[in-house]
């Protein structure tokens, strides 16, 4: 039996700044401060906990620590000096991040892209969503006490960063492509490595899915486990894996096709009860999903040589050009120092992103920079959810409902 | 139902029962748009969410702006309906003096910390929020950062003057 502890009495500070209302009277709560920098949060997350023994009465996140005012920069550069700041929203699926934006601006400017650039950015999205999939997933399983998923199928992880690096030359924050396309073709060892990502990684996806799917201290874990119902989910706008754990086939890729997604067939896995469980088995089918997605890419990948649009106002001339050629030259200056004229417009353009709808709100004036940029960055949207989602379960099981939501700190923060 | 007809048939929705609240409506790229009185923004968004026809259950995005004359701010709603997959775009102004609106809170929970984003962002008052304080700048901050007239940059430096790109 724990001692009767009195708020008075507890060790623990309370800061002026936590906010948390403690009633007057004496009473058997305590206060458990978890994070900012806790271990088993992966990432910079405060959680200021009210508890009962070791069950959560009442949480109350507090976000912001690594706020970096990315709407504030993104309103004095101009639009191709915006990719690297997508990247460093969600880090484990930046590639995602940058074709989203690209994509916007190209809504706003006005571009047809050619076919076999949506086809190779649609490979690149996939494996990406693969990458944080599994780096989701195989975290859930270390937060329930299983390693050896995680230290396992994270080299296939940095198979995938191999990919990128060969394309674009960066493995995390990788700014890859252009607005209009690909910066240069593929290469054959590029296409090797993605050949042999798609022939060898389902033996492992397979394996790790063997490890954990129907394992009994797993499910024990999982199942039950920050359940939410898809009214709440709804209320809340979660979006990607986390809604469709709750039931709901919501996919922006399937509801408003980009990227010529709407030539692929593949299925929107649903869950049914919003569980742990079920965002994991989410995650698990949709990197199945996403294999299928890229071979098929890759079988009917058109047979032209284009890897990216004629857009000369944004896309940088080759360099030769730059050294010969008054017209190229201009254009690798303009581009550089920001000149290129953009026209006045208000779009909204959204990509299913490795944690649910990342959207772009950008108001063109006209000006070099956007006049107004906002990220819809989903997990800030579905985090505050989490308290009402953890109330009343333990500690533990908070911790592994955090790490299931797939919540990104660089995204929260912004 | 093409994204023109969605306009008009949320237009004609809006006009019956809202008659001479409708500042302005358009279809901008693929997006129907409705400027909308800040006096009535609240049952506009009230209705447009409880209409059977329309049901707009699910509130995609809320966010902040300012307005180029930077004298006025404003408050953008993308709302959207899943079944149908309409989606539309929700606008309302009010001057920087009085930045007042009635909060969104009790029609979607998850309006909850984007407007507490936007309120920690350009200062604007969301009445009848439940927990309107800063979310992402430290509580401390005395300004509204997005807000036009705090600047980015150290506004002394002349070596980036935009005068001289000749802009």
């Amino acid at each position: 039996m724990a001692k009767k502890e009195t708020i008075k009495n507890n060790p623990v500070k309370e800061p002026a700044s936590l906010n948390v209302d403690l009633p007057e009277e004496e009473n058997e709560f305590h206060i458990l401060n978890l994070g900012p920098t806790h271990p088993a949060t992966h990432g910079i997350f405060q959680n200021v906990l009210k508890m009962d023994g070791e069950i959560i009465h009442e949480a109350t996140p507090t976000v912001g620590y690594i706020h970096r005012a990315f709407e504030k920069l993104a309103e004095r550069r101009p639009y191709n000096q915006i990719t690297p700041i997508t990247d460093r929203l969600n880090y484990c699926s930046s590639p995602i991040n940058n074709f989203g934006w690209h994509m916007t601006v190209e809504k706003l400017i006005n571009v047809q892209i050619p076919k076999r650039v949506d086809y190779l950015r649609v490979i690149i999205m996939e494996l990406s969503r693969i990458s944080d999939h599994l780096i989701c997933n195989s975290v859930i399983g270390v937060d329930t006490g299983a390693m050896t998923g995680f230290l396992y199928i994270f080299q296939w992880r940095e198979k995938i960063y191999d990919i990128y690096e060969s394309i674009c030359g960066a493995r995390l924050t990788t700014n890859i492509g252009r607005i209009g396309g690909f910066e240069r073709e593929w290469s054959a060892k590029t296409w090797e490595l993605i050949n042999n990502f798609v022939k060898e990684y389902p033996k492992a996806l397979k394996e790790f899915s063997n490890l954990l799917e129907r394992n009994k201290i797993f499910m024990d874990r999982t199942i039950k486990c920050g359940s939410i119902s898809a009214e709440m989910a709804l209320q809340y706008s979660f979006t990607g894996p986390n809604l469709r754990a709750a039931g709901v086939d919501y996919d922006v890729r399937v509801m408003n096709p980009y990227s010529s997604y709407q030539d692929f067939d593949f299925i929107v896995p649903v869950g049914t009860s919003g569980d742990t469980y079920d965002r994991f088995m989410v995650r698990q089918e949709e990197m199945w999903q996403s294999l299928k997605i890229i071979e098929q890419a890759i079988k009917n990948m058109p047979k032209d040589e284009h890897f990216h649009a004629e857009v000369p106002d944004f896309y940088l001339p080759p360099k030769e050009e730059v050294y010969n050629k008054m017209e190229a030259l201009i254009y690798h200056f303009k581009i550089v120092m920001g000149e290129c004229d953009v026209p006045k417009g208000e779009i909204y353009h959204c990509v299913e992103g490795g944690n649910g709808e990342l959207g772009f709100y950008l108001v063109s004036d006209g000006g070099r920079a956007p006049w107004r940029l906002h990220f819809r960055r989903p997990c800030f949207i579905y985090y505050q959810a989490y308290p009402e989602m953890i109330k009343g379960s333990m500690l533990s099981d908070a911790i592994i409902t955090m790490s299931s939501m797939n919540v990104i700190a660089g995204e929260l923060d912004a | 139902m093409d994204k023109q007809e969605l306009l008009d048939t949320v237009n004609k929705k809006l006009t019956e029962h809202f008659h001479g609240s409708i500042e302005h409506e358009e279809l901008s790229y693929d997006f129907p748009v409705f400027t909308i009185d800040k006096e009535k923004i609240h049952e506009v968004l009230s209705f447009l969410k409880n209409d059977s026809d329309l049901n707009f259950h699910f509130l995609t995005d809320l966010c902040g702006i300012q307005t180029s004359d930077e004298k006025h701010l404003g408050i953008i709603y993308h709302l959207h309906n899943m079944p149908k997959n309409y989606r539309i775009r929700v606008k309302t102004f009010f001057p920087m003096s009085h930045p007042e609106i009635p909060t969104a809170v009790d029609l979607w929970p998850a309006a909850n910390w984007m407007e507490r984003e936007t309120y920690d962002f350009y200062g604007v008052k969301f009445k009848g929020h439940p927990n309107l304080k800063r979310i992402l700048n430290v509580d401390e901050m005395d300004i509204f950062p997005l807000r036009k007239e705090y600047p980015l940059e150290d506004q002394s430096r002349d070596d980036k003057s935009d005068k001289m790109f000749g802009r």
